[in-house]
């Protein structure tokens, strides 16, 4: 599904991806993991499109197509999603009707009819239930005065209404409190199928606990250092990231 | 990251095109002459000819004003022709059958409804061209309940009485230096007086155009709600894209007796000048409205987006015990326009309250400032205020600014103002596209949101209008 072969980025001149290799095939779910400033959320945003960042080499394929010719809103309606780490307000721009101008232009997209409000009303009724979120959520202005939590509730309701290929959760953990995360990971969970496929970006193993990732990565200065399975997520809950690190300085000077 | 932000060509100004029609003009320039030229074209009375040149006399011992956060060059008030009226065989039209073909053809094309059978359901018209007045539909149906709705000049023939008592007993002919300029050049605008008790109808409204290169628009507009009445009204307004300025120098006057309602909507969209600046309106115009009787109510609602220059305080005098003000303003610029607008909100009454919600959206080059006057005088017992001023930033290279005036004499006043700027940035963009939604889109909807107060006082088509209008005039603002 994804295919990213040695991708470098900068930002504002100074390369913070620095050659990463990742290949994410439907149906599995992936996690990346690493030390605050490794690069993760970088990728993630250079992925879906963000146009501060530069790339300046490699190549990503998403689906087979070239992911760089497509623009950031023409990747989003191809199928790919990204869960913000903090996601923005917008005073006066009511949830309901953001989600289903979304939602349209991807039905537009695709070919598929687009839903009138009251059609609307009742197909995410059922999608706010999916994240346990109150109604009250859907007429207020898009996450302005929502608490961390919200937030990151209604970036999954995002996710459940676009029903994407590929999902990139930037640190879906952060502000979230055990319980939430535990809604909030099974609703990911519920969505994750056969021809989908996740990238979860975190700091913390804690999430994993609930989304089990088949691959786990630790990238660190711009660089995935180390790939393997889910038990690489325990151990470094165990050790920390240190010796991840210090395995790969070693391996370099060798 | 800047590089993003680029001011790219707007929509074509679709309300450009020129009436090709034989006028009937005076010949450029302004003295005691032009004026009785204007008066006697009119067939005026004499006290109208003496408040004409009173005001006249008085301007020429007035200056411009410049307190204004606006640069231009200043109109040569000898260059202007003050009177331009589309030639006509009799002096009024007697049905809508002897109107020029043309002229029925311009206002086709602009979407105002002049004949009665085409008219939007529940709006009456009043079409002012130029100069004059062209027709006013609905007339005769308000007739049967009361309500005089009609051209200016034809008030002043047929109700002299009352235009003699209300005309500039809200702005004074020496109020200031546009105003005085008005009121010795006026040549024609609506005149709407509601009896006792009467609640209009429908919608009443005043569509402006103007059409010739040199003319400058001197219209004047009073209304008068008597005990109990109210009534809501629409203006609307455009003019052809020439390379020159044209002045446009409006008053507008209202007056509110005991209970009574006047809501004045506004959608300007006179031409702004293209993106270099060039031509576009000079629009200096007096708006004020006075609540003389108790628990009367005066709501201005102003969707500003053309011009090349707006100078504009829609204002409120609270005179009248419990009476209420209320001003909700979008003033847009782009390119090169530059707009200083506000309003005032003068309490005397006791218990008096106003609302000011103001939002400023600047685009390109412009330069869009809030500047507005709260004052308490010191019989104003209980008086109360909510200010709310937003401005939005799109782009790098454009200007807001906030000038509130606080005067306070009475101690059991209260007013809060609150203040905010945003800029609709790369990070509110990006959230939007990485959810499907091109960015154009994704502007509109962020600056319907911004704008909502004020759009949900607009009444249900001119709201239509006024969105479609925001986006067509920020169409690549952001790219």
């Amino acid at each position: 599904m994804l295919s990213i072969k040695n991708l470098t980025a900068s930002i504002n001149g100074t390369l913070v991806l620095k050659g990463i290799d990742l290949e994410i095939k439907a149906g599995e779910i992936h996690a990346i993991m690493g030390p605050n400033g490794s690069g993760k959320s970088t990728l993630g945003k250079v992925l879906a499109g963000h146009p501060a960042y530069e790339v300046t080499g490699g190549e990503v394929l998403f689906e087979g197509r070239d992911l760089f010719s497509l623009a950031a809103d023409e990747r989003a309606r191809a199928g790919l999603f990204m869960g913000f780490q903090h996601p923005i307000e917008v005073p006066g721009v009511s949830n309901a009707s953001f989600l289903r101008l979304a939602y349209n232009k991807k039905a537009e997209a695709e070919g598929r009819d687009e839903l009138d409000p009251l059609e609307f009303d009742d197909f995410i009724h059922e999608k706010i239930k999916l994240v346990a979120m109150r109604e009250e959520f859907l007429d207020r202005s898009l996450n302005e005065g929502f608490s961390g939590g919200e937030k990151k509730r209604n970036e999954i309701l995002q996710m459940a209404v676009l029903e994407p290929k590929l999902a990139i959760l930037d640190e879906l953990d952060s502000g979230l409190d055990i319980d939430a995360l535990r809604v909030l990971g099974d609703a990911v969970n519920r969505l994750q199928r056969a021809d989908r496929a996740l990238l979860i970006i975190t700091h913390f193993p804690r999430i994993l606990e609930t989304i089990q990732p088949h691959h786990v990565h630790v990238l660190s200065g711009g660089r995935i250092l180390k790939s393997a399975g889910k038990e690489l997520a325990l151990e470094l809950e165990e050790r920390g990231y240190d010796w991840v690190l210090e395995a790969s300085a070693a391996g370099g000077a060798r | 990251m800047s590089s993003t932000f680029n001011v790219v060509t707007s929509q074509e100004y679709k309300y450009g095109f020129v009436t090709d029609i034989e006028a009937d003009s005076a010949a450029p320039g302004l003295s005691e002459d032009t004026i009785r030229f204007i008066s006697a074209k009119k067939g005026e009375p004499d006290w109208l000819l003496e408040f004409r040149l009173k005001a006249y006399r008085h301007w020429l011992t007035m200056a411009e004003p410049d307190w204004a956060k606006v640069d231009y060059t200043r109109p040569d008030f000898q260059a202007i022709v003050y009177y331009s009226a589309p030639k006509q065989k009799t002096p009024k039209y007697a049905s809508m059958d002897e109107v020029d073909p043309e002229l029925k053809r311009t206002f086709e094309k602009l979407g105002v409804p002049i004949s009665e059978q085409a008219a939007l359901a529940g709006v009456a018209v009043d079409v002012v061209f130029d100069s004059v007045s062209v027709t006013t539909t609905y007339k005769e149906k308000l007739a049967t309940v009361g309500i005089i709705f009609c051209s200016f000049s034809e008030a002043v023939r047929e109700h002299p009485e009352l235009i003699k008592r209300y005309l500039g007993s809200v702005v004074p002919s020496s109020d200031n230096f546009y105003a005085a300029l008005n009121s010795a050049v006026f040549t024609d605008g609506s005149f709407v007086f509601i009896p006792k008790g009467v609640t209009c109808p429908m919608d009443l409204s005043t569509y402006f155009r103007i059409n010739n290169k040199d003319s400058g628009q001197f219209e004047r507009t009073l209304i008068v709600a008597e005990e109990g009445a109210s009534v809501s009204y629409l203006e609307g307004c455009t003019a052809p894209q020439f390379d020159t300025n044209q002045l446009h120098a409006a008053v507008v006057e209202l007056v509110a007796l005991d209970r009574a309602s006047i809501k004045y909507s506004t959608v300007q969209n006179w031409y702004a000048g293209d993106k270099n600046g060039l031509g576009g309106i000079y629009n200096f115009v007096t708006k004020r409205g006075l609540c003389k009787g108790v628990a009367s109510r005066i709501s201005w609602t102003q969707v500003e987006t053309g011009s090349a220059i707006t100078w504009k305080y829609p204002s409120c005098i609270l005179l009248g015990d419990d009476s209420i003000g209320e001003f909700y303003s979008v003033a847009l610029t782009n390119h090169k326009q530059q707009a200083d607008t506000g309003t005032k909100m003068v309490h005397i009454g006791r218990n008096t309250k106003s609302t000011i919600i103001s939002k400023g959206i600047s685009a390109g080059d412009s330069s869009n400032s809030y500047r507005g006057l709260v004052k308490v005088q010191p019989k104003a017992e209980g008086a109360r205020n909510f200010s709310q001023c937003d401005s939005m930033l799109i782009g790098q290279a454009c200007s807001a600014s906030t000038f509130p005036y606080i005067e306070v004499q009475n101690r059991s006043a209260r007013v809060e103002h609150e203040a905010t700027t945003s800029k609709i940035g790369e990070e509110q963009l990006f959230y939007f596209q990485q959810r499907g939604i091109p960015t154009e889109e994704a502007i509109s909807m962020i600056i319907n949101g911004f704008c909502k107060d004020v759009f949900r006082e607009l009444p249900m088509e001119f709201a239509v209008e006024a969105t479609k209008l925001l986006s067509l005039k920020l169409e690549g603002s952001v790219g």
